[in-house]
């Protein structure tokens, strides 16, 4: 009642003259509006608050350093996108570290073949076990977290048995797949060039954001993860969408597997575990609530960002050490321990405007 | 024959009886599992039929297994507990620093782990308590909770002791947990049947379990009706830290060896597919203790059959998953028909 009420005044007032009076109640009605989005996009200005920090502090911190950081963390960022999609439909993805996994040993194992032959295969691959988890999730109906812990099982398994039960499995030296996997883009106009994994990273993340504001597929995913039953009842396909989301996210960590093995120079069966958990963290500090229903794949690409320039900085910070002598020395087990404590400060934080809103 | 009924009556009361026949294979789906899976070790293994074999099977488990109760407990709340891992990892290391005199200088190693051990518990039941006032306080959702603490805790025990793997084969730990009784039967074995007895009784028979479950049914309902739901889900998340704790000493008496790095990782899951093979839904308002039980050792007789029949361990994962999904889909379908 009070906001209808107080539009109308200001409407009322603004045909008869803005008085100061009016003036101020614009400006305070507005304001909240700025309140808003300092909410909203919390992570991105902590990002930028601490790139330009970094800038100021380290000497070596450049556009190098940042496209070095992005291509070693673009096959978090395609995870993370592909479980803020699961996510906001109430699911969890707990296979996507060993799809990446088994489709890096699949692109290892093509890689005689050429890059783009490789590709397709980790990422059918990818696409296959996606099926399989979609299948299972949305037509027998077992729950999210069992059925995609039980294909991490199964496709961890079947990578070790593709290489033998060997770690890991080297490229074929004499395949174009290093050659292709480190092309950049922008030669000659950009210095640096943006090597293909960010290519790749931003593609994806502008595709994402595409599906879930102007297509259909994207409100369903939003509108099952809000209220299942609800959703069933209007008709909504439920099944097939979430059956698609799984697909979409096996897909995406088929894509990081081939990701994986650009960085490892070939294919690891044991790589890519914890992965979800990181998959996890930068979907919540993007701000998509693990209830599902609400959610923003800007916010994911954000807060994949923010994590790893955090990791990222500790380095930094220990080379600076090293550099000018004194200060902190944190060896990379503090990893944990740092990453562990921000996502705290992020959770925390938000449950505490999350609480302020519902006040109000 | 009169009383022998009013006998019965009273334990279908009571919940030791099944009310309704056809619900024997619902609540005991997992056991029969188990029994065919024995039965088929009996007749196509042939070091089985021996109680040796029984007695490693049970050792084995024990760090799942306990890891399983208390999450049988959080999931029937309606939660999650992902830390319970990297708990684990951090009591073994933390028992390892107090029991060797390098935390804080106790250099008789006897003393040093009757110290070592109740210390190492507490703190993994404060953890514990920690999830859980995330979880209520904070209103934080439990798998989000207990992810940050999976992430710290896991740093906190790596960051201690830099990463470092700790050997001790004669420590008095190790002599206590693996040692055996009546000369067969392992202490670590005792120590599973007890903490299953006794939370089995605790779920069977107390108000707190009518509280536990009671939250994880409907939990709005559960506070109208004035259920103490912040202090219930503090306990549970304490109690799963505690166990989490236990499970983190027997690992590494078992072990005889502690490492901040890998002891305990992905234990979680496979705490959680104990659990939801054993028949407690995922979604709260149920628990079987004795089913957790039973889909613990399950899946590691599983595992075991398949090595002992010469059958790669890789694809004894890709077996395990298809089971994990195969059992719980039964259940499902069950429930639902």
């Amino acid at each position: 009642m009070p906001k209808v009420s107080s539009k109308l005044v200001t409407t009322t007032s603004a045909e008869a003259a803005a008085t100061p009076e009016t003036r101020g109640k614009q400006l305070r009605a507005s304001l909240p509006r700025i309140g808003d989005f300092l909410r909203q996009q919390g992570a991105l200005i902590t990002l930028i608050i601490v790139i330009t920090f970094s800038f100021i502090r380290y000497d070596n911190f450049d556009a190098i350093t940042i496209n070095s950081v992005l291509s070693f963390n673009a096959q978090f960022g395609l995870i993370a996108l592909g479980m803020t999609f699961v996510i906001m439909t109430g699911g969890i993805d707990l296979s996507v570290g060993g799809i990446a996994a088994l489709s890096s040993v699949v692109a290892a194992l093509n890689s005689s073949h050429g890059f783009f032959y490789a590709l397709a295969c980790a990422v059918l691959v990818g696409v296959g076990v996606g099926v399989v988890n979609g299948f299972v999730v949305a037509q027998m109906r077992v729950p999210a977290f069992v059925a995609t812990l039980a294909t991490q099982y199964v496709v961890r398994g079947v990578a070790l048995r593709l290489i033998n039960d060997a770690a890991s499995i080297n490229l074929d030296q004499k395949s174009d797949f290093t050659t292709v996997g480190a092309t950049t883009f922008g030669n000659g106009w950009l210095n640096p060039p943006i090597p293909f994994p960010i290519i790749l990273l931003l593609v994806a993340f502008l595709l994402g954001i595409f599906v879930l504001r102007y297509t259909r597929f994207g409100r369903y995913v939003l509108a099952i993860g809000g209220n299942g039953e609800a959703s069933q009842l209007m008709g909504l396909p439920v099944k097939r969408t979430t059956f698609l989301v799984y697909v979409l996210s096996g897909t995406l960590a088929g894509l990081a597997g081939v990701l994986l093995a650009i960085n490892l120079n070939g294919g690891s069966a044991t790589e890519g575990k914890g992965w979800e958990l990181i998959a996890i963290a930068a979907v919540v500090v993007g701000g998509t609530l693990l209830s599902g229903g609400v959610g923003s794949v800007f916010g994911t690409l954000v807060g994949s960002l923010l994590l790893s320039m955090i990791v990222e900085m500790l380095q930094l910070e220990n080379n600076y050490t090293v550099d000018h002598g004194g200060g902190l020395y944190l060896n990379s087990f503090w990893q944990d321990v740092i990453r562990g404590i921000f996502l705290l400060i992020v959770v925390l934080l938000q449950s505490r405007l999350q609480w302020r809103r519902a006040r109000e | 024959m009169m009383r022998l009924e009013q006998r019965f009556s009273g334990l279908k009361a009571r919940g030791f009886w099944p009310r309704d026949p056809r619900a024997i294979g619902q609540t005991y789906g997992a056991l029969i599992a188990l029994i065919v899976l024995i039965l088929f070790n009996f007749v196509f293994t042939r070091q089985f039929n021996s109680v040796i074999s029984v007695m490693d099977l049970l050792v084995h488990v024990t760090p799942t297994l306990i890891l399983g109760v208390g999450m049988t407990l959080v999931i029937a709340t309606g939660g999650i507990d992902i830390s319970v891992g990297s708990i684990m990892g951090l009591t073994g290391i933390l028992t390892y620093l107090i029991f060797s005199g390098k935390l804080f200088g106790i250099h008789n190693i006897v003393l040093g782990t009757i110290v070592a051990i109740p210390i190492a518990l507490a703190v993994a039941t404060l953890i514990g308590a920690f999830n859980g006032l995330l979880v209520t306080r904070f209103k934080v959702q439990p798998i989000v909770a207990t992810l940050i603490t999976l992430i710290t805790v896991r740093g906190i025990a790596e960051v201690t002791v830099n990463g470092f793997q700790f050997a001790f084969l004669s420590a008095p730990l190790v002599s206590w947990l693996s040692g055996n009784i009546f000369g067969f039967l392992p202490r670590q074995v005792v120590l599973i049947v007890v903490i299953v007895a006794f939370f089995a009784w605790l779920m069977r028979v107390t108000a707190f379990s009518r509280y536990l479950l009671s939250v994880g049914g409907n939990s709005a309902a559960a506070r109208l009706a004035g259920v103490p739901v912040s202090r219930v889900l503090i306990i549970v998340y304490g109690l799963s830290g505690l166990l989490a704790g236990l499970a983190g000493l027997a690992y590494i008496a078992f072990d005889s060896a502690a490492n901040p790095v890998t002891d305990g990782v992905g234990k979680e899951l496979d705490a959680i597919a104990a659990v939801a093979v054993g028949g407690t839904p995922l979604t709260g308002g149920r628990a079987t203790i004795l089913g957790t039980a039973i889909g613990a050792i399950f899946i590691q007789l599983i595992r075991q059959t398949v090595v002992s029949l010469n059958i790669p361990d890789d694809i004894a994962s890709v077996i395990i998953g298809l089971l994990i999904i195969l059992a719980v889909f039964v259940q499902r379908q069950r429930k639902t028909a």
